[in-house]
Order: C-alpha cells, then structure tokens, then sequence
C-alpha cells in the first residue's frame, strides 16, 4: 500500500510539475508576447515622432506655399490715358517745377470716368476710380511726363496696378456672395471690374513689383526690393567681418595658443557666445554701437557689425573642424623640408582647410540673412520706401519686412508676406545647396 | 559714405601692395647680385646666404605700411572735424608716411635682416587681436547689459522687479504725471516665459528623443539618410517663418478646434506660439541626443543583447541610463534656447502680461518685452527703457547658467566613454 500510495504520491506530483511547467511556459509565452508588443509600440512610437516631425514640416512649407503662390501675379489695368495739356500745364510753359507737380490724379480720372460714360454721379465716380492703385499710377505718370515733356497733348499707353480688393476679388479671395454691407468691394464696382476684365482691360500678369519696388503702404505697389538690398549689405558687411574673426580665432586657438588660462577663457567664451540668445546681441549693439559710439539708427553697418558678432562662433567651429580634418602627413611633410610652423600652417594646411572654412561661412551668412531679433533692437523695424542706396542709408532687411508684413491682417498682406517668405527660403536653399555642391566639388578635387 | 573716406582706403591698399611688390623686387635683385659677386662663399650664413626670402623682406613692408597707415586712418577719422584743408592734409600724410616707410624699409634688406621672423611675430599679434574679439564682444554685453540694468535698478527697486507680480510700464504717459511711472513687477513675464518654454519641451522633448533613438537604433541607413537631413531643414527655417506659420495657421486652427469643442481661444495663445517653438526645436534635441546616442559604446548594447533583452529594453534599460548625462545636456540647452527665442513668442504669444499657468490664453515672455520696450518712440533715460535692459541681463545670465552646465555635463559625458 505504501508503495503504491508513494506511486500515486509521485505520480500527482509529475503531473503537478508538468502543469506547472507548463503554466510557467505559458506566463512565458504571454510575457515574451507583452514584450514583443512593447518593442512594436516603441518602434511605433519612434516612426510617429519621425512622421510628426515631417508633417509638421510638409504642413509648413504648404500652408506657406498655398497663401503666397497667388502673390507672384498681380491684375493690372492697361489704360490709353490722355495727357491733357490743359490740365497738366494749363498756361503751356511746360515748365518743370510746374512740371513735378502737376495735376496727373485729374488725367487719371478722366481716362478712368472715360470707360463708363454712363457713370456720372460723383459718389460713383469716386468708386470708380477707386479701382486704380491711384498713387502708383499717378506716380507713373509723372515720371513719364517730367522726363519726356513732348508726350503732353498725346496718348499713351500705360499698365498701372488695379488696387488691391480689385486683386483680391479677381483672386477670388473676396466672397461675391457675401452681403454688400460686409464686403470691400460694392455691388457696381464688382459690375465694372467684370466689365473692365472682358473688355480686356484688366490683365493678370507676373507680379513684377514685388521684386522691383520697395515697401509701401499700398499692399500692391509694396516690394522686397529695398529689404533685399539691404539684407544683402548686411550679408556682405558681416561677411567681411566674421570671416577674418572666425578664422583668426580658430587658427589661433588650434595651431598657435600655448594651453594656459586665458586661451581656456577665450575658448570658453567662444563656446558660449554661440548659445547666448540673438536679441542680447542686438541689446549690445544698441548699447555699444548706437548709444555709446553714436552710430545712427535703422542702418545696415550697424546691423552687419551685429550680425558679424553673432554668426563668427559658427565659422569659428566649421574651421576648427575643418582644420582638424587636414591629416598630419602634409604638415609633417611641410615642416621636414625646412617650412617653418607658421609657414606650414598657412601654405599648406590652410588652403586645404578652406572647402570647409567656406562651407561653413556660408552656412553661417545663411543664418545670418535670416536672423531678425537683433535687427529690431538696432531699430531696422523703421517704414523705408525707399531703395537704399549705402551701408550707411535707413534701411529695412528681408526677414524684418516679412515681419512689418505679418502685422497686417488684410489677406493682400498676408499673401505678400508669405511670397516673401517663399522668397527668403528659396534664396537659403540656394546659399545651403551652393555650400553643399562647393564641398563635394572641392573635396573630390583634393 | 564720403569720397575722401575712400580714397584713403584705396590709397591704403595701393601703398601696401606696392610697398609689397617694390621691395620684394628690390631683395630680388639684391640676392641674385649677391650670388652674381659670388658672395656666397664669403658669408658665413649656409645655402642662400639670405635668412628668408625675397618675398617675406615684400610682406614686412606692406605689414609695416598697411599696420602704419591704419592707424593713421583710424586716428584721422576721430580727429575728423569736417573740413576740407584736414582732409586733404589728412590724405597727404598718408601718402607720404607710406611712401617714406616703403623707402626707410630699403635699407634693411639685407641677408641677414630676419624679415620672415618678424612677419610670422606680426602674424601671430593679429590672430591673438582676433581671438580676443570673442572676449571683448562677452565683456561688451555684460558691460552694457549691467551698466543700464544698474541705472534702472536705482530708479524701480531691485527686488519690486524680481518679485512685483504686476507689469505695466506702458502706464508713464507723460513725464510730470507724478506717481505713474509704471509698474515693474517681471513676476507674470517669467511665468509666460515658463509656461512657453514648457509647452515647447512637452513636445519638443519626446518627439526629439524619439526621432533620434529611431535613427540610431531602428532606421535602416537609407532611411536615415532621407530622414535626417528633412528634420534638420526645421533647424535652417528663420524663426520669423516660425512666427508667421503660428500667426497665419496654428493660431487660427487651435483657435477652431477649440470652437468646435465649445471654448473660446484667443488666436495668439501661449499653446500656439509653444507648439510652433517646439517644433522648432525637436531637430536641435534630435541631433544632440542623436551623438549622445551614438557615443554609448556598442559593448554595452552587446552585452545587453547577450542576455535576451529586446532592442526596446535595451534602448530603456541600458543604452538611455548610459546616454542620460548628454540628454539632460542637449535638453538643457533646447530649454535655453526656447528662453531666448524671440520672433515666435513676438508674433504669436501676444504682449498682455497675463500671470497665468493657462496654455490657452495669451500670455508674454522676457523677449517680447524687450522687444515691446525698444521699439517704437523711446527715450534713452526712461525707466521704461532701461527695463529692457534689466529683462536682458535676467535672460542673459539664465541662458549662460543653461549652457555653462549643459556644456560641462556634455563634455564630461565624452569624457567617460573616450
């Protein structure tokens, strides 16, 4: 019996084993699948931060690209205006102070009052002649006439920008079905314009202007070109400076500074310049440029000088790496056929340094074109409308017109904002891609 | 810029590289007369006989001439007094300290004149002038930031600024209102500041993380090599393309979403401007934690592999434990670097001094003051000023505390697994 109870004992004891062992394979099975699905959430997790991140950027780039594409074309009027002699020189002198400034704003509203006979009242009249970009065309007109005064009592033809709710309408971004009370457009304007644009008269065309003209309070005669040209100078100005900073210091630092304290602190203080935040900077140029050496407000020297201080620390660690970079053998060699240290230095391995140094001054410029905080504390925020003409001018800087730009709500700003955006962006990925084609090109030569 | 300003530039250049090309031909002619008389073998100096070459006797004139005639310049532009007589006197001193040097320098060219020693001395006084701009340009900024923050803080006290929790300095209208000089309390511009900086890292933080342990672990290298340089694309877009994508788009579609839910937000929110920041940050928390990643020695991995654990738990466990150092580093810096964003919190964030912890009202951070303070009408000695100096140097001294331990806890990190 004893026996036989330790048979049955052994066995209920394997079968509690096995069931053990195999409930113990099953928690196992359920913990290696828990883990399995842990591994898939967190790569999951990992894909959807890289998809979050590249959305983010496609939704950028598009809702830019969607407000700013309509802003490159703009509607125009072609006009046969008459230039009355009695109304631009009423006594027939022709003279031109009389000349300058005379009464072009009347010719204007004739040739317009001209293409609707039918409109008489003066209420509509004013409406009218609403339809024209009135400054810009005026302007144009003068310009002709001081400079060819024969052209008075003859016809001519001129192609003057349509005011903006004009362009909007035409864009479709004025709502036709909207009541007339909440529209900027009235009902016997939008009849005109629909009269005026099958009659051939309103044209869409490339938008020249913007490129060509500076800022304006009018959204259609307003322009990056002042802007451009000033970001330019600063580019240029910064540039000069920072090169010769950047790669004095890091050539310093890498080849000829004994290790003590003060080259530690200059090394730091390079290290940390490069993190301090871009509005201290244009604190400092304020205080130190403007307050303190009595250089004028609102110009591109200052505004360059400033930049040059914020973007040098880059081109400081592009060269140092780049000279890192440059293998001992050429210096060695250099140095065994009786070249002395400096020598080596800058006949041999700083030439075969410069793709790099280049590479990465440009990189630099690129982030210094775009850089707008520091500008606005050397008051480059200031309404220019016109080109300027030296470093030394009132001046505006690309990225500070989008700024001045985006404070305006109306959707013609809006969308000029955003083309200068377009603009801005495309002229980085020209710097960035010519930096990236300078380095490939100049590395396989090597 | 005046004609005469010019001149002289041009003048400065055609004397040093004529001084340059004058004397180096004149060494020229004198070395190869020297080895016409077969002087050589008189000398006592070896090979030449010359101690540098024809070239670096050139180079000592035109350092002498160009470092001469700079001075003069920088001298004669601040003694500069308008007219027409100094200007030309000014220009004919020029000209004449420069065609003298370039005839005094004549004389000492000899074999033994060491042209070559003093041009590389001259060579290396220039770069340590350069390498010391870096220097001058912190101490400029500490300089000015302190000397305005010092005249601010004997008008408003020191510790109102710090602890005030109102801010109103748009309130001094008129300079004789007595009593309405404004109030500098900077309490609610630090937690607007905060809770940006927070709601960018909420983001920023996890997404960037994320972004880098998938490159580096999981990503297959073509992928990597698409995917990688698209993210650093948000790194290249100017802030002010931040700005106007919160203002046109985000703003707007929170403003929406949250209509639709039943609530009312404003379209310049502290969530909008946070969002758009953080997304301006993920590639700079990406690419940092990206290295910092890298630099965890595969052993470690190996080892970890070795005993059974997933790629997850050993990215978990292991790899992160060891990366953490750098991460905090890199996170460090991203947190300073949403500090002193500027442009984003100007155009999206608004300018209302709200004290809030709301994300989905408008709030105001230390960089769109100062930027609200020094734009516009001002006047240099107005408290209203000289507060944004004050913000300037609270910013300025948090950033640099960020970077100093971000960037010692970096490179002590290197330091362990070098």
């Amino acid at each position: 019996m004893a026996s036989s109870s330790h048979i049955q004992n052994s066995e209920a004891l394997e079968t509690e084993t096995k069931r053990e062992s195999q409930l113990a394979a099953e928690r196992a099975k359920k913990h290696l699948k828990s883990r399995r699905a842990r591994e898939w959430r967190f790569k999951l997790w990992g894909r959807a931060a890289v998809l979050f991140a590249l959305a983010s950027l496609i939704w950028l780039l598009f809702s830019l690209a969607g407000t700013g594409f309509t802003a490159f074309q703009q509607n125009f009027m072609t006009l046969d205006v008459e230039l009355t002699e009695s109304v631009i020189s009423p006594d027939g002198t022709r003279d031109p102070q009389e000349l300058r400034g005379a009464n072009y704003r009347r010719v204007l509203q004739e040739t317009m009052y001209d293409l609707f006979p039918e409109v008489t009242e003066r209420r509509e009249r004013r409406d009218l002649f609403a339809l024209t970009s009135a400054s810009g065309a005026t302007h144009q007109i003068r310009l002709m006439v001081y400079n060819d005064p024969s052209l008075i009592g003859q016809t001519v033809t001129l192609t003057v920008p349509t005011s903006d709710n004009v362009d909007q309408l035409l864009k479709g971004y004025i709502d036709r079905d909207l009541p007339e009370s909440l529209r900027k457009v009235s009902n016997e304007q939008i009849v005109w314009i629909d009269s005026l644009k099958k009659r051939g008269i309103i044209k869409k065309k490339f938008n020249t202007i913007l490129f060509t003209h500076p800022d304006s309070r009018d959204p259609e005669l307003a322009g990056i070109a002042g802007a451009v040209v000033g970001s330019i100078m600063i580019v240029v100005i910064a540039f000069l400076l920072a090169l010769p900073i950047g790669v004095g210091s890091a050539l310093y630092l890498d080849e000829f500074a004994p290790k003590n304290k003060w080259t530690d602190l200059i090394e730091i203080n390079i290290n940390n310049l490069a993190a301090v935040p871009s509005i201290v900077f244009g604190l400092l140029g304020l205080a130190i440029f403007i307050n303190f050496m009595g250089l004028s407000r609102s110009i591109p020297l200052v505004g360059g000088m400033v930049l040059a201080l914020r973007a040098f620390p880059t081109i400081v660690v592009a060269t140092r790496a780049a000279l890192r970079s440059v293998g001992p053998g050429i210096v060695n060699g250099a140095l065994s056929l009786g070249a002395s240290h400096t020598q080596s230095v800058f006949q041999q391995k700083l030439p075969l340094a410069a793709p790099g140094i280049l590479t990465g001054s440009i990189i630099a410029m690129a982030q210094v074109l775009g850089e707008t905080a520091p500008l606005l504390m050397i008051g480059m925020v200031a309404f220019v409308t016109e080109v300027p003409n030296s470093v030394t001018d009132p001046s505006t800087a690309l990225p500070v017109q989008i700024f001045l730009w985006s404070d305006s709500a109306e959707r013609a700003w809006s969308e000029r904002t955003a083309a200068a955006i377009i603009i801005l962006l495309v002229i980085l990925i020209l710097m960035n891609g010519l930096a990236i084609w300078l380095r490939n090109r100049l590395e396989k030569r090597r | 810029m005046d004609q005469i300003i010019l001149y002289i530039l041009i003048l400065m250049v055609v004397l040093t590289v004529g001084g340059f090309i004058y004397n180096k031909n004149l060494a020229l002619d004198r070395y190869l007369s020297s080895r016409a008389h077969e002087e050589i073998g008189t000398t006592l100096l070896k090979g030449s006989g010359w101690h540098s070459q024809a070239s670096y006797h050139g180079y000592f004139t035109a350092w002498v001439v160009g470092f001469c005639s700079f001075l003069l310049f920088v001298a004669g532009l601040y003694f500069r007094n308008g007219s027409e007589v100094y200007d030309l006197i000014w220009l004919a001193l020029v000209l004449a300290s420069g065609v003298c040097i370039v005839f005094l320098l004549n004389r000492k060219i000899s074999p033994e004149f060491a042209a070559r020693t003093w041009v590389e001395r001259f060579i290396h006084f220039c770069l340590i002038v350069l390498s010391f701009i870096a220097v001058l340009t912190t101490f400029g900024i500490v300089l000015s930031l302190l000397f305005e923050s010092l005249r601010f803080f004997s008008k408003v006290s020191f510790l109102d600024f710090l602890f005030g929790l109102q801010w109103s300095p748009q309130t001094a209208l008129r300079a004789d209102q007595a009593g309405q000089s404004g109030s500098f309390g900077a309490v609610p511009i630090f937690a607007g500041t905060f809770l940006i900086m927070l709601v960018a890292m909420t983001i920023a933080g996890p997404v960037g993380l994320m972004i880098a342990i998938y490159l580096s672990e999981y990503a297959s290298a073509a992928t990597r090599k698409i995917v990688k340089p698209l993210i650093e694309i948000l790194a290249g877009i100017p802030t002010v393309v931040y700005g106007f994508f919160a203002l046109l788009t985000v703003g707007p579609t929170i403003r929406n979403f949250a209509e639709t839910l039943g609530f009312s937000v404003p379209t310049q929110s502290a969530l909008a401007a946070g969002v758009v920041m953080g997304v301006m940050i993920i590639p700079l928390i990406s690419s940092l934690s990206d290295d910092v990643i890298n630099a965890v020695p595969q052993s470690l991995r190996d080892g970890s592999y070795a005993l059974g654990a997933t790629k997850s738990e050993t990215m978990k466990q292991v790899v992160f434990k060891g990366a953490l150092p750098g991460i905090i580093g890199a996170f460090l810096l991203a947190v300073s670097r949403a500090i002193g964003e500027t442009m984003i919190v100007v155009m999206a964030a608004g300018r209302a001094a709200n004290l809030t912890g709301n994300p989905f009202e408008a709030v105001t951070t230390v960089t769109v003051q100062i930027v609200a303070l020094l734009t516009g009408d001002q006047e240099f000695d107005s408290p209203k000023t000289l507060a944004a100096f004050a913000l300037g140097l609270v910013l300025f001294v948090i950033t640099l505390i960020l970077n100093m331990i971000a960037l010692s806890v970096v490179r002590r990190y290197r330091e362990r697994y070098d």
